[in-house]
């Protein structure tokens, strides 16, 4: 086990991912000479040379089509979108070229592209650079998406991610870039098909990914110095969702707290309660509980844009809220 | 060009019958361009379609059976029928669609030029080893009003990809005249913007779309960086058997079957003494019996077992 920051283990995985096959290539904005925006491919033009390492316009729609079209033509390419707020310029691209492809084709072409982009608030960064759409993204068949939240998955999820023949799309919470943990090298490859219970409890399962889990955690801390015996489940993949984790969890605590940063009308959470009044209703003791960001564009002033947020108390809260019915 | 005209008509006989449904979109008054421009592409290039792109398919030379089982929408068809008329595909023959959404297919053509420069081989080799290969994207006159024409262009041309932007410009994009889509109407013109060499070419004579396609092919194949190419053509038929119409008068449309690709070629060749009634004859024979055939394939195609709905939305399931 090292201890590595998140933003080393992405770039650890890319570095590993380039090395290992040539027809591995970067392309996004910023990512060469610039370093990324979030230094994830520092060094790595140097490493690699600017024909791998390839710096985009600031054209999302094209590069990520062009990703697309890379891969029909053989490539491996890896594709950086700064923030998940511009994601949505290449939602063309990615909803109805990425995703339908492959069966519209009759199954003749795949396109083993990665997709990879930065999530979230909590930077005071405001409502243009703090959205959470990967719930969105979960939505849509053809794709697969997945929200590592440590720095094993980091670096995991990028080389199992790789290894698909389908459309990947890792959304990284931009939260936790410089968040140190320790990297379980044993741990490879990661699977990329199933969810983790990342804190065994038996009273309540909290339900949650990406950035929320370490305040999901740190909830469940301090609801066990209440003797509230928390269990939390970190979904990791979205798309196509471990519901079986999820449901063995519930049927044993028989409460449910769904965490998500998203907003909480048409939710992804409000997909994980359904499936739980689908799969374990008559083992629920109460109804599933939901904490979600407040519906609002996220702000900027601190205050404010922690008010909006799920957060470690909010969690606590929820979980209180529900053990007292 | 005689095939593809056959081939339509076809179905369009079909669609009244209601044997082929959805969205049909005809090629017919424009085949000058698929069949002038596709032989200049070797079976290694690329080739990305719109929604229009009966013609080119044929063209490229997927059989007419599956074309027309895909009309159907049977599992016989060339992409198991699951995407009728707008989305032809054809793997074995480097054909990446049949695309729906206009100026899509321009990114993708971007990124398999990229592919395709990055496993080109080594300048060490000999010229002809050296010839790279080139991907070919066809798009109409209402693409260039799309953000991804500006991006495509730019960073084709940034990244000197081997990738020829042949718009089919039919002075239509749907009811809306070029005129009142466009405040610059010299389509060929726009890409000196992103410094692509380019070319406006008489979409209705097949001899000078080869002539020009090639010259253009061999110059993007040299690795040159992109090129563009502008086809003046016109579409004879309504934009979709949806269409009314209302947006041009029967003059306009009068006057440029005049120009009819077919019938002035046939002119042409007559003149020179190379054609003869009995070939044309025997042509129009020989493309009556594909059809029937192809037609007889279709019928008898199956259908995609509903078990199979969600196959291929992945590819492990
Ligand atoms: C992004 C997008 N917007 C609108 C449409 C609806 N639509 C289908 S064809 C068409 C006109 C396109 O004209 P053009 O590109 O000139 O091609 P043509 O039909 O003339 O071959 C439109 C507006 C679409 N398919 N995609």
């Amino acid at each position: 086990m090292t201890k590595i920051t998140y933003r080393e283990a992405v770039r650890a995985g890319l570095r590993e991912a380039l090395q290992s096959d040539p027809r591995v290539l970067l392309m996004g904005e910023d990512i060469g000479r610039y370093g990324g925006t979030y230094a994830c491919s520092k060094g790595l033009l140097e490493e690699f040379g600017p024909e791998r390492i390839r710096d985009t316009p600031l054209s999302e729609n094209t590069f990520v089509g062009a990703g697309i079209g890379a891969a029909l033509g053989g490539m491996k390419p890896i594709v950086e979108v700064m923030t998940v707020n511009f994601s949505l310029l290449a939602l063309d691209q990615i909803v109805n070229n990425a995703a339908t492809i492959r069966h519209m084709s009759g199954g003749q072409f795949n396109i083993p592209l990665v997709v990879r982009m930065a999530t979230g608030a909590g930077r005071q960064v405001a409502a243009q650079h703090s959205h959470s759409f990967e719930g969105w993204y979960a939505h849509i068949p053809g794709i697969k998406v997945l929200t590592p939240a440590t720095v094993t998955d980091a670096k995991g999820m990028l080389l199992s991610a790789l290894k698909e023949p389908d459309p990947v799309f890792i959304f990284e919470h931009a939260y936790l870039y410089p968040m140190e943990g320790e990297l379980d090298e044993q741990a490879f490859p990661v699977d990329i098909s199933k969810a983790a219970v990342r804190r065994p409890g038996r009273d309540v399962s909290i339900i949650t990914f990406g950035g929320s889990l370490w305040k999901a955690l740190e909830a469940a801390d301090r609801l066990a110095t209440e003797g509230i015996d928390a269990e939390v489940i970190d979904l990791r993949v979205l798309r196509p969702l471990d519901a079986a984790t999820i449901l063995t969890s519930v049927r044993k605590t028989h409460r449910a707290v769904v965490v998500d940063e998203a907003w909480r009308t048409g939710s992804f959470a409000a997909e994980i309660s359904a499936q739980i009044m689908e799969g374990a209703f008559y083992d629920l003791d109460g109804p599933v509980a939901r904490v979600c960001s407040a519906e609002v564009p996220i702000p900027y002033p601190k205050h404010l844009e922690d008010a909006a947020l799920p957060q470690p108390d909010t969690i606590v809260r929820a979980v209180r809220e529900l053990l007292a019915r | 060009m005689l095939r593809i005209r056959r081939f339509e008509e076809k179905s369009a006989e079909l669609y009244s019958l209601g044997k082929i449904r959805g969205f049909l979109h005809l090629y017919i008054g424009e085949e000058a361009v698929a069949a002038g421009a596709l032989p200049a592409f070797t079976a290694e290039d690329a080739v990305v379609a719109t929604y229009r792109e009966h013609g080119h398919a044929l063209v490229r030379g997927t059989p007419m059976g599956p074309l027309m089982a895909e009309l159907y929408g049977k599992a016989n068809g060339c992409a198991r029928g699951r995407g009728g008329s707008m989305h032809f595909f054809d793997a074995s023959r480097r054909f990446y669609g049949g695309l729906a959404i206009v100026g899509g297919g321009l990114p993708i053509a971007v990124g398999l030029a990229l592919a395709q420069k990055l496993s080109t081989p080594s300048p060490s080799l000999d010229e002809g080893e050296r010839q790279g290969r080139v991907t070919a994207c066809f798009f109409g006159d209402g693409a260039v009003a799309e953000g991804e024409f500006h991006e495509s262009l730019n960073l084709a041309a940034l990244w000197k990809l081997p990738v020829l932007f042949l718009c089919e410009n039919n002075f239509y994009a749907m009811g809306t005249a070029l005129a009142r889509h466009q405040s610059q109407t010299d389509i060929a013109f726009k890409a000196h913007a992103y410094a692509v060499p380019s070319a406006v070419v008489d979409g209705m004579d097949v001899l000078a779309v080869g002539e020009a396609t090639r010259q253009a092919v061999n110059s993007v194949r040299q690795g040159s960086g992109p090129y563009l190419l502008e086809y003046r053509t016109y579409r004879f038929r309504a934009h979709s058997m949806y269409d009314a119409e209302l947006y041009r008068t029967k003059e306009e449309v009068a006057k440029w079957k005049q120009r009819d690709p077919i019938t002035t070629f046939e002119t042409r060749l007559r003149e020179l003494g190379w054609l003869t009634d009995a070939d044309l004859q025997e042509m129009e024979d020989t493309i009556a019996a594909e059809i029937e055939d192809a037609v007889a394939f279709a019928e008898a195609g199956p259908w995609e077992p509903v078990e199979d709905l969600e196959k291929d939305v992945y590819t492990r399931t």
